[in-house]
Order: structure tokens, then sequence, then C-alpha cells
């Protein structure tokens, strides 16, 4: 479903270039769930950006069922984050001015995937059913990553990309919140690329792949 | 002292990463320092003419004794009056033509003249020799020379072929005044032993009564405190100020905007430096010390705009004033230093208070913060709930001083409370009105549009509130401009109904030309006029004499009148008084007044009320017969003229060429029409100018509000990219956005403008002018200033829009980096 070939990308900054991927491959299938680990500043997050058609690679190639991400226009990215991928980023970055309940729906709506069945089935499986007339600011971290994670499927999308997706919440928070996203992949039936630090929650999914001195291991 | 200069360095720090938040800063103090003190510089201006004036010979601020009836009195009068111990000096006035200007000619005593005379002693006493001695000195104003064409010591010839004495320069007096010995006087204006007034000094030991000196020949009119300009133009300087006032608030909307922000954003930096040591005293002292600094380096750069504003409005200042009132204004600004010094002052005031809720929050700031996310929901509902409040209790005030209020300054307190009450309550309107629309969103992305908008509304509610605030005053104002232009146009067709107008010399110049008028077979009446004054329950009025012709009947701008008013003014019982003596007297149609006369009083039924914008004397109308029957030295010069049409201009020629008549008394109606519609425009263009200006302030206060907001909106804005909506989509939707909110607050300034102009026009010109415009609204002139304000809107949203649209995939992935 996700291949990525000899993919590199090279930051310049004044009189320094950093070349954080050196030719990355990576596949995943439909259903699997992939860590993805590695130093601090190793480029997981670039990856993932990569990956996710944030930002241009300065080489090699993204498939996503088989259409070439960076082959895509801005629009094309654009339609693709939309319609095929779900993105969980560790600051949650819900939109604060609409309540739980608009959040949640937002993604699906503007991706015109709306299915209430499925809205339904994720508040109550993600613990919002009390909360939807809540803002944001007025939720807990784990609740909001919650919620972050539900807005990310609720339009069943391919691929869901998440970065840091536990990095603000506490251990239990994080387990629990974890497992409930591997529910919901798994009931999806989306592949799955987590950035994490911490080995013991990479340990828990299907495939750990580390990133090291711009190449994956 | 080093540890203040390293704390600065760091606050200055914060400066140099956002170079656009400090020139927001810069622009809003500029802005206002800038309006307020250049209107504040035309005031200066105006007042200081006005004081030199009141310091002339017998201005309103000298006691003085004039003739009962009569321009002039014997001279003789004056040795009696002194003689019997009387502090007089004697004042001889009249006009004088010099190089084809009408110059006012006082002819002066200096020894005698009272010690407090204003300026006069100094004048009179500069060159007390060479002003008494043959060939004497003309005393003129700086201006005057230039005037003239001619340099100190040079002696013009008058037009009768008089030459004056030598010119000497006297930077004390006002423009277009010459001031001669008495006896120069005399002879100039071929007026011997004759004087026009007796300035009166303080009284020293005893004194006989008046009358047992000069009878009834004269009479004593007390000094007044305020001059008569000051009076009458009270108004006109009170409408800059508030306009001034209006830039100056709006001007500190984007202060205010741009200092928030900045104190928003160096919190953390502020409590870095707290917990690094820095006492409280010591850093508010430095913050305190760095607002001062800026508002003092905005303030120089405003002084500078304010002076170039001034320079550029004040020739139609001064040609307003002089048309309006006769004010004589020099054309260039001569500035004192309280000007420079106030501006710097009022740049600093505005700076700390524009800055007083961030500078307190700094103050109060505690060194561990809670870190806990702003619940701007909460906070927003809290501030809009404070905000209505306050904006009730304005509302309340402003029904108080409408109620309650008598004088000019209530009236402009009426205009102020209102608009400032519907500037507090804007946020809540606005608030429902999104609300309202999030309500009926159907889609996902209108659902957020409506939201976003609310939440965006704390952040840019001060710019819309001085968009607010400078629309509806356009709005208003137009609205009475347009109003008054049409009204004065249709009033000046009633009041200039005869084809030509004319004043002659005197009585036997005018008998002589009526003469030679019935021998032109196409002037088709001849209607003579005249003016007296008079006291109506004592107070002073104009007495017009109107011929009894249909030329006035069909014409005269009447506002209320009883049937049959012209025949009782025919037979002399009734008379027509102006809008200005109805409201000062509360007289209607119906009540009787008594006109004092020199043959005692004349009884009078009021029988109409007309129109006399733009004069600022209680006026009656009388038949012109009657006039002159009870007012018997009263010269009959006055002659109006019917012509045939197309033969008025070879009449004109011909009546000046045949009794050496000007342009200053021969006018034919179309030229008479379009001096006074001249006059009319360069009043209303000072405040056009004004206008847009505060219009061009409160556009910068929306550019910079947007701008300032872009860069906090980025963390709201990168989500929704990463979920698929295009930058161009959400530019286009901050497009919208933006101008939606701006076009509601359009929509709402347009009741509120008409509100002003009512104000304007039923509270403000009634109190300041003593008449009433009739309210009309015009509806294209609405529609074109809701396009001004949305182009307005569109050009200051352009900037951060494009910039959204242009913005880098890298800038917006930088949100969702963990290190941010």
């Amino acid at each position: 479903m996700l291949s990525v070939r000899n993919l590199t990308k090279t930051y310049r900054t004044a009189g320094e270039e950093i070349a954080v991927l050196r030719g990355v491959d990576l596949d995943i299938a439909a259903g699997e769930r992939v860590a993805l680990t590695g130093e601090s500043g190793s480029g997981k997050s670039t990856l993932l950006h990569l990956v996710a058609g944030l930002d241009a690679a300065d080489g090699g190639e993204i498939r996503l069922d088989g259409a070439a991400i960076s082959a895509l226009s801005d629009a094309g990215r654009a339609a693709l984050r939309r319609d095929r991928l779900g993105l969980v980023f560790q600051q949650f970055n819900l939109i604060p001015s609409l309540s739980v309940e608009d959040n949640l729906a937002f993604q699906a709506r503007i991706a015109g995937k709306h299915d209430a069945a499925w809205h339904g089935e994720l508040v109550e499986r993600l613990g919002l059913g009390a909360l939807l007339k809540r803002y944001p600011e007025q939720l807990s971290g784990g609740q909001q990553q919650r919620l972050a994670i539900g807005r990310a499927l609720a339009a069943k999308p391919m691929l869901l990309l998440a970065d840091e997706p536990t990095g603000n919440l506490d251990e239990d928070t994080a387990d629990g919140v974890l497992a409930l996203a591997c529910d919901l992949v798994a009931r999806t039936g989306c592949g799955f690329l987590m950035v994490t630090h911490s080995a013991r929650l990479a340990g828990t999914l299907d495939r750990q792949v580390t990133l090291h001195a711009g190449r994956l291991t | 002292m080093s540890r203040a200069v390293w704390i600065l360095a760091v606050l200055l720090s914060h400066w140099r990463r956002h170079p656009m938040q400090l020139a927001t800063l810069l622009i809003g103090l500029i802005s206002a320092t800038a309006l307020w003190s250049g209107v504040q510089a035309l005031n200066q201006q105006a007042r200081a003419s006005y004081d030199r004036a009141a310091a002339i010979f017998g201005g309103t601020r000298t006691p003085m004794l004039v003739a009962q009836s009569g321009a002039t009195f014997p001279q003789a009068l004056f040795v009696k009056l002194r003689r019997a111990g009387w502090p007089v000096s004697p004042v001889l006035e009249g006009r004088v033509q010099v190089g084809g200007h009408s110059y006012r000619l006082l002819g002066i005593e200096p020894v005698t003249l009272p010690a407090e005379v204003g300026d006069a002693p100094t004048i009179g006493r500069a060159s007390l020799q060479a002003f008494m001695t043959p060939p004497g000195r003309t005393l003129v104003a700086p201006e005057t020379l230039g005037e003239l064409q001619l340099a100190e010591g040079a002696a013009p010839l008058a037009s009768n072929g008089t030459s004056l004495p030598p010119l000497a320069a006297q930077a004390e007096l006002v423009p277009d005044v010459l001031v001669v010995d008495i006896g120069i006087a005399q002879k100039l204006l071929n007026k011997p032993d004759q004087i026009s007034r007796l300035l009166v000094g303080k009284s020293r030991g005893l004194q006989e009564t008046l009358e047992s000196v000069a009878g009834d020949t004269l009479r004593l009119v007390e000094a007044d405190a305020e001059t008569d300009l000051d009076r009458l133009t009270d108004s006109f300087h009170l409408n800059l100020t508030a306009f001034g006032l209006l830039s100056f608030f709006v001007g500190l909307f984007i202060v205010n905007s741009a200092i928030g922000l900045a104190y928003e954003q160096r919190l953390p930096m502020l409590r870095t430096l707290r917990a690094c040591g820095v006492s409280a005293r010591l850093m508010n002292g430095v913050l305190v010390f760095e607002l001062v600094s800026l508002a003092l380096v905005a303030g120089v750069i405003g002084l500078a705009c304010g002076y170039f504003i001034a320079a550029q409005l004040l020739p139609d200042v001064a040609a307003s004033l002089r048309g309006l009132y006769g004010a004589p204004i020099p054309g260039e600004l001569s500035l004192k230093p309280e000007w420079w010094i106030a501006g710097l002052a009022i740049s600093v005031a505005g700076a700390l208070i524009a800055a007083a809720t961030s500078l307190a929050k700094a103050i109060r700031l505690p060194v561990l913060a809670v870190a806990q996310p702003q619940a701007w929901r909460r906070a927003q509902r809290r501030w809009l709930l404070l905000q209505s409040g306050a904006s009730l209790v304005t509302f309340a005030v402003a029904a108080w001083l409408l109620w309650a209020g008598q004088s000019l300054i209530a009236g402009f307190g009426v205009l102020a409370a209102l608009l400032f009450g519907a500037a507090l309550i804007l946020p809540a309107l606005l608030e429902i009105l999104l609300s309202l629309g999030e309500r009926a969103a159907r889609s996902a992305l209108a659902n957020w549009f409506w939201a976003d908008s609310r939440q965006q509304l704390s952040g840019l509610s001060l710019a819309l509130m001085a968009l607010l605030l400078a629309l509806s005053v356009n709005v208003g104002v137009a609205t009475m401009v347009e109003t008054f232009s049409r009204t004065f146009l249709s009033w000046l067709d009633g009041r200039l109904a005869a084809d030509v107008y004319l004043s002659a010399i005197d009585d036997a110049q005018a008998d002589a030309i009526k003469t030679w008028l019935r021998g032109r077979r196409e002037v088709t009446a001849v209607l003579a006029g005249g003016r007296a004054e008079a006291q109506v329950d004592g107070g002073p009025v104009e007495v017009l004499g109107l011929p009894d012709d249909a030329t006035y009947r069909d014409h005269w701008p009447l506002l209320q009148s009883d049937s049959g008013g012209w025949q009782g003014l025919q037979r002399g019982e009734s008379c027509f008084i102006s809008e200005q003596l109805s409201r000062r007297m509360h007289l209607s149609p119906g009540d009787r007044i008594a006109l004092s006369t020199p043959g005692g009083d004349w009884p009078l039924q009021v029988a109409g009320i007309y129109a006399d914008y733009g004069n600022p004397k209680s006026q009656l109308a009388v038949n012109a017969a009657a006039l002159f029957q009870h007012f018997p030295g009263t010269p009959q010069t006055r002659l109006a003229l019917r012509v045939e049409p197309g033969k008025i201009p070879a009449l004109v020629t011909a009546l000046s060429e045949q009794f050496g008549l000007d342009g200053r008394n021969l006018l034919d109606q179309a030229a008479l029409k379009a001096e006074s519609t001249r006059i009319f425009n360069r009043t209303f263009a000072v405040t056009a100018a004004l206008n847009a200006f505060t219009l061009a302030v409160a556009g910068v206060a929306l550019l910079t509000s947007l701008l300032t907001l872009a860069n906090s909106r980025l963390p709201q804005l990168a989500p929704l990219w990463a979920i698929g909506i295009t930058r161009r989509q959400l530019a286009a939707v901050e497009l919208t956005k933006t101008l939606s909110v701006a076009l509601i607050t359009a929509l709402l300034a347009l009741p509120l403008g008409l509100l002003v102009a009512w104000c304007l026009i039923a509270i403000v010109n009634v109190k300041a002018f003593g008449w009433r415009l009739p309210f009309h609204v015009f509806p294209l002139q609405l529609v074109k200033l809701l396009g001004v304000a949305v182009a307005a809107s569109l050009l200051a949203s352009l900037l951060p829009v494009a910039r959204l649209a242009r913005m880098q995939p890298a800038d917006l992935v930088k949100v969702f980096a963990d290190e941010r």
C-alpha cells in the first residue's frame, strides 16, 4: 500500500547542509502497524511529513496505493491528505473554535465521507459521548488525543500517520490511547505508521523500523 | 544601571525579531499624534489670530463708548469726557482701498490709549515720536506688507489718490488692518472731527456720569472676556477638535492591539527575567522607559506629520473662517513651543493609556506561572459581558446629556457617548450575528468559518471598532454636508432672488443710481432695502428692510408663516424673524415683540420664521418703507435689481463704469451664489480631508490587526492545511472571513452614521448656529461609503492573505514540530 524508495532530503541552513534522509526504503501493507523510532534529529518527523505530502523530498519516490505522491501538485497533495490519510500530532492540533463533536466530524465532512454510524461508533469507542458539546480547551490531554485520533480516522483513511501521539501523555494514558488507536486501525483495516521514542510502545506494534544516519534499519 | 541597560537590550530584542509589530506600534502612535497635533496647530493658529484681532484698539475686550445712533459722533465729546475725568481714548474706523485690496483703517490717539488695551500700548509706544509727527507711520501686520508687495518705509496710495504715511510692520497686528494717527485717518476717510468710539480705561478718581456729560448721545458697551470671534467660531473649532480626538483614539486602537500582542508574546521572556533575579520594580521601570522612549520617537515624527497636515489644511481653514466669520487668519503656520511639548506629551500619554492593561498584567506577573491553556471562550464571554455593560452605561450617559444638556459641549457629548457606546457594543453584536451564522451553517467548512470568526473577534474587535467609528462619522458627516449643501443651495435661490445687488457709497449716490436706472429699459424693478441695528428684549438684532415686491414674496425662504404675513409686513405691523432669533427667544408666529427704535418701541407681531443659514447674528425682516420710517438715519444705499435675462453682464459693466462701483459693492446674483458656494465648499473641504484621514487610519488599524493576527493564527490554520485544505483555499476563506466581519461592521455603521447625522443636524447645529436643517437620507451616498469600507477592508486583508497563500509548506510544517 505505501511504498517509499530511495528517499532523500537535505536541509540547507546558512553555510551548512544536513542530509537527514539518505535513501530511505519502506513498505507498509494494508492493516500493518509500523513503529518508526530513532534518535532526536534523526529525521523521523521529516519522513512522516514527506509521506503525508506536507513537505517535498529532494529525491526518491513515495507511492500510496500505486499513486506517486511526489508527482502530485499542491492541490493534489491536499486532496490526498483529505481523502486518504489521517494525521495525528503530539500537540493534538485540534480546532479550538469547534466543539468536540464538530472537531471529530470535521475531516470526514470536508472529504465528503461523513458516515453517521461510524461517527457514532467512534464517539462511543473513544469515550467522548459526554463531551460532545465541550471545546478542546475543556478536555484533558488524553481526551484531546483521543479526539485527534478519532478525527483522523473518521474519514476511514488508507493510512494513519502519527507523530509522537503519546509524547504529551503519562504512561497509563499513553497505553490507553495507543491501544484504542490500534483497535480502531484494526477496525478500519488501514495502515499505521507511528513515530515514537518509546521502545516499549514501539514493541506493541507489528513491526519496528529505526532511522539511523539517514537510513532505515 | 548596567543591569537596567541589559534588561532593556533583552526587551528590545523582541522588536528586532518582530519588526512588523514595532512598525505597527509606531504607525499607531504617529497617526494618533499627527492628527491630534495637526488639528491643535490649526486651532492654535486661529485662536492666536482672534487674540490679535481682539487686541486691536476697540476689540470686544475693552469697554467702549459708542454712538446711540449713527456710525460716528463729534470729537468734541472726547474732549468733554476727558475734562470730566473719563479715561477715554478716541478711535476712528473706516475702510480704504490700497493696491486693489480693501483694508480696515484704524485711527488712534496713542497718548491717551488706556494701558490695559491688550497689546495696544506696545504698538502705540513702539515709535510714538515717528507715529505722531508728520508724515507719521502706517502700522501693518507683516502679512499685509507681503500682500501689498511693499517694503517698510514705502508710502502707498489709497484709491482716492491720498498718500498713506510710510508703512511700518508690527507683529502684534492682524492682517487686513492699517493703523494710523487719528488725525490722518480723519483726512483719509474724509470725516473731520468725527470718531467711531471711545475706548474706556480703568477709572481714576471721581468722574461725572456719562449722561451728565454726553446726554443720551453715547452708550457704554462693557468688555467681554471672550472675543466675538472666539464665540462665533467655537463650533468650528469644536468640530475640528472632535475630529482630532476621534483620529487620536482610532490611532490608539492600533497602538493597543500592537502592544497587547507584543506583551502577550513577551510574557515568557518576562517570567524568565524574573526567575533570573530581576526585581519586579526594575523590570517594570525598564518596561515603562522602553514605552516612553518609543512614544517620544513616534511623537517627534508625529509632530512633523502633524505640522505638514496643518500646513496643508490651513489655507482652507483660513478661507472658511474668513468666509464664514470674517476672521483674519494668516496663511502661514507659526507655532508656539507649547504645541511641540503638548504633542510629545500626548504621544507619551496615548502610549501609556493604550498600554495600561498590558503594563498592569506585566506588573502583576507571577514568577511561576501555572501552564494553563487559555480558556478563550470563557474569557471572551466575560469580556463581552463587561463591554456590553459599559456600553449600556455610556448610552445612558448619552440619553441623560440629550435630556439635560443645553450647551454645544453637551451636544458633542451626546455624539461622543453615542459613538463610544456603539463601539463598545459592537463585539457583542458581531458575536450574536456570527453565532447565528454558525447555527445555520450546513457544511463543515462553513461551520469552521463562523466558529473561527467568533474566535478571532477578540483580536479583531479593536480594529473593527475603529472601522465602525470612522465609517459612522463618515456617514454622519457626509449626510449632514449633503443635506446642508442641498438646503443651502435652495435657500440661496430664495435669498438671492434679485439679479443684481449693489451698495452705494451714500444716499446721494444711491439716488443718482436710481435716476440713472430709470433710463435702462432692461431693468424691470429697482428694490431699495436697508439694514439697521436694534434690540429686542435687550438682545442685539439686525433689522432687514424688505421692499414690498413679488421678488421677495415669491421666494423668501419662509419655514413657517401666518396667512397674510406679507400684508402685515406692508402695513408695518408684522415682521418675519430668523430661525436663530426664534430659537433664542422661543418665539413662534403669532407672538408679539417690541423692537427698540430711536423713536421708541415698535410693537410687531411675528408673522413668520425664515431660514438664515450661516448668519451668526439674530435677524428680523420688516417692510423696507417701515424700516426707514422707524430708523430715520438708516442709509438707503442697498439696491436689488430685477433685470431682463441675458442683459445682466452689460448692465453690471455699465454701472461699474458710470458710478465707479467695484466687486465689493456691485455683484450679480450668479457671482454671489458662486462666491457663497465656494466658501461653503472650502469649509467642508477641511471636514472631508479629516474624514478621509480618519478612514485611512481605521484602514491601517485593520491592516495592522490582521498582520499581527496572521502570525498568531498559524497554529490554527496549519492543522486545516494538514487535513487537506489548500493554502489558496485557506487564504480565500480568511479573506471572506475578514470581508464578512468588515461588511457586517459597515452595515451596522450605516444606521449609526444616520444617527450621528441626526445628532449633528438636530442637536449640534442647533446649539452651535441656532438653526436646524431638514433631515434627508441619501441612499446612493450610503452605498458608496459601504463600497469604500469594503474596499478598505479588502486592501487591508490583501497583504496578510497573500502571505498566507504564498506561505511555504516548511513554515506550516514547523507548527507540528515538537520543538515548537
